[in-house]
């Protein structure tokens, strides 16, 4: 996994409350095999007038204009600005792979569902979550400036507006470990193999039919 | 020992590793695996160089993209019309055969839609840890079992190692009091729940349901609560073991059996929350008050009952909830109605993980029997949880009651929920919905989802518009 440790970038405010996961990458782009490819697809249908297809070249498709990503400020963002509970709905992972195919590193909003912000932490994107007031500060300095950019400092913990006011966040110490050294927790569990074999054989003990083959 | 909830009890009895951060290293007892989430982890895996830790406790069935048309399902994957549908099932079928892991295939009689499927063949019990790479993993709840959605990353993450990394949820106790009005069903009490406390009330929860309202469903009305846990931001949903429970478990093909049911039940009778256990938050609902429930928006929140007037924008205080409002009004293409029974329907659908098990299909025949569907619809559709759901409604003549109102019988999957497969709306086109999610584009692009109970469903079909089914029966 791509480490995450400071990023500078251009920040784009999507103005929407409840931005759900089928909203993010619509399901048809889901019949894909492959972990990459679904930028061009992100937000499919607030992005485009009409219908997506898989495997269908976009530049040639007609686009909703006024949508924040297709305006041509907000041209190269990376981190997206956006309101509570963004990414709600659908567990599906390729809602954080068509962000960061997009080239988004960072989200912020005052809350995400639980599920997809798991899902970014696996995938070097990094969710985070400000004061209700800060992220309408951040909303308010970025629409107000071209080109504002926003600094995310994950070792510090904290996120620099435009006008270089500082916002403090929270984050797992464990999950910050692995974004900031680019570790997958494959890796980091199978460490513990011991202890899942201890684990397994009591379970066995005491559940032992939950240890019966399929019997085919 | 200090009262534990149903959940904190789950939670230590699978937990691996605690570390200091409140991460935790949990064991996964089931694994659901299907077409759509599985390609990409199975290639980690193979990337890797790594194998299953235990193939047992994995069990696949594809259950997204497949079609629902006799004509395109008579040659199994073959028959999928869709190239890009076809590979996502043909690897799912190589994959669970390199694996050596157990998959129900288009031409077994077993498969049907993962959180139909898993239940059905006694796969979930109570006490387990589930886990599959879709958020309505919480169906599973309904068995005393911790069960979660989980990301691709996850599934591969539980392939490999049996647990998952996660942090513990806090306890809350949604408590509906009291009886249910006849008509009134699993679905309307879950709908209300999430009108009650919001899309976004359950997020960082696991919510319990008890009380009267909750211990007098069946099994199959059980699941259809704890499966919408999710469109109130809980990943984790659960209802406490009962006779009811043990009941429907037993003699299922992987149920235990002999010593090891005795054992089994014996074990899982602890599966309560103890009396004095404390809830972070209480919810309590009043069984009495809650009428059929129709959602009128993209979000499961945006729900009213039946005989309540649609709410408006310029009604609402809070900005953000008025912007929402508005843009869903205007998405739903509401201008100048007043109640949802203005809505003119195009289509009708009734199946999903929340709505297509024996029970649900019983429901709908019972309703629409003897009567033709309206003729302003252009299509109503019933999709049986799976095969064998499918098959046990035949035998009822359940299919034959559909058919003979003018609703089309279909073969199991997902179908229409999230319309992967052809199965889906058109633009503008209003659906009656048994499913989950009324999200734009959710069931179609430009489509507009009205999520209902399968009585609610068919009497729509029946009306052409939404009615309370508790009055349309009487006539």
């Amino acid at each position: 996994m791509r480490p995450f440790t400071k990023h500078t970038g251009l920040a784009a405010p999507l103005d929407l409350a409840n931005v759900d996961t089928d909203m993010i990458i619509p399901k048809q782009f889901l019949k894909s095999i492959k972990r990459t490819g679904f930028g061009k697809n992100l937000f499919d249908e607030l992005r485009y007038e009409d219908e997506g297809k898989p495997d269908q070249e976009c530049d040639g498709r007609p686009i909703r204009e006024e949508f924040i990503l297709n305006q041509p400020r907000y041209q190269g963002a990376s981190v997206l600005l956006a309101r509570q509970n963004f990414g709600c709905g659908s567990s599906r992972e390729h809602a954080p792979w068509a962000l960061d195919d997009y080239g988004f590193r960072a989200i912020i909003a005052p809350s995400f569902a639980d599920i997809f912000y798991n899902n970014c932490f696996k995938n070097g994107l990094l969710p985070i979550v400000l004061a209700s007031e800060e992220v309408d500060q951040l909303f308010a300095e970025v629409t107000a400036k071209k080109g504002a950019e926003v600094i995310v400092d994950l070792e510090a913990q904290t996120v620099t507006s435009p006008s270089g006011e500082v916002f403090e966040f929270l984050v797992d110490t464990f999950r910050k470990h692995c974004l900031l050294n680019g570790l997958d927790d494959i890796g980091l569990t199978l460490q513990n193999e011991d202890s899942i074999r201890r684990f397994e054989e009591k379970r066995m003990a005491n559940a032992p039919w939950l240890f019966l083959s399929r019997g085919e | 020992m200090s009262a534990k909830t149903l959940y904190d009890k789950l939670w230590d009895s699978h937990l691996v590793q605690q570390r200091d951060d409140g991460s935790a290293l949990i064991y996964i007892d089931l694994q659901l695996l299907h077409e759509v989430t599985s390609p990409q982890a199975f290639e980690g895996l193979r990337l890797a160089g790594r194998k299953p830790w235990r193939v047992s406790s994995s069990l696949a069935t594809p259950d997204h993209n497949v079609p629902t048309t006799q004509k395109e399902r008579v040659d199994g994957v073959n028959g999928i019309e869709d190239p890009v549908s076809k590979i996502q099932v043909t690897t799912l079928d190589d994959n669970c055969q390199e694996f050596g892991i157990t998959e129900f295939n288009m031409k077994d009689v077993r498969q049907g839609i993962v959180h139909v499927v898993g239940p059905e063949q006694g796969a979930t019990l109570p006490g387990m840890t589930v886990v599959c790479g879709d958020s309505h993993t919480s169906t599973h709840g309904a068995f005393g079992a911790l069960a979660h959605g989980i990301g691709t990353s996850e599934v591969e993450h539980v392939l490999a190692t049996q647990c998952l990394v996660q942090k513990k949820s806090r306890n809350m106790l949604v408590r509906v009091d009291g009886e249910l009005s006849p008509w009134v069903s699993a679905k309307d009490v879950v709908l209300a729940i999430i009108g009650a406390i919001g899309t976004a009330g359950g997020t960082g929860y696991a919510i319990e349901f008890g009380g009267t309202g909750i211990q007098s469903l069946s099994m199959e009305g059980r699941m259809t609560v704890c499966n919408m846990a999710i469109e109130a931001g809980a990943r984790v949903g659960l209802i406490a073991v009962d006779d009811t429970t043990i009941e429907y478990v037993k003699g299922r093909p992987y149920a235990p059996k002999g010593g090891h049911w005795d054992m089994a039940v014996e074990a899982w009778k602890n599966l309560v929350s103890d009396k004095d256990a404390q809830f972070d938050e209480v919810v309590v609902i009043k069984a009495e008050d809650i009428k059929p429930q129709v959602t009128w928006g993209t979000s499961p929140e945006m729900v009213i009952a039946i005989d309540e007037p649609i709410p408006r924008p310029e009604d609402q205080k809070d900005p953000v909830k008025k912007e929402g409002y508005a843009r869903a009004w205007k998405y739903m293409g509401l201008e100048g109605k007043t109640m949802l029974s203005d809505v003119v329907l195009d289509r009708v659908f009734i199946g999903s993980c929340t709505n297509s098990r024996i029970e649900d299909l019983r429901i709908a025949a019972d309703v629409v029997k003897g009567r033709k569907v309206a003729p302003t619809l252009k299509q109503a559709i019933v999709v049986p949880g799976s095969g064998l759901v499918k098959a046990q409604a035949e035998k009822e003549g359940l299919h034959e009651i559909f058919e003979a109102a003018g609703l089309e019988w279909r073969e199991p999957g997902c179908s229409m929920c999230l319309a992967m497969n052809a199965d889906k709306l058109g633009a503008g086109e209003h659906c009656a919905s048994t499913s989950n999610r009324n999200f734009e584009g959710r069931q179609g692009f430009g489509g507009r989802t009205h999520l209902v109970s399968p009585a609610m469903a068919a009497a729509a079909a029946i009306a052409g518009h939404f009615v309370d089914v508790n009055e349309f029966v009487k006539h």
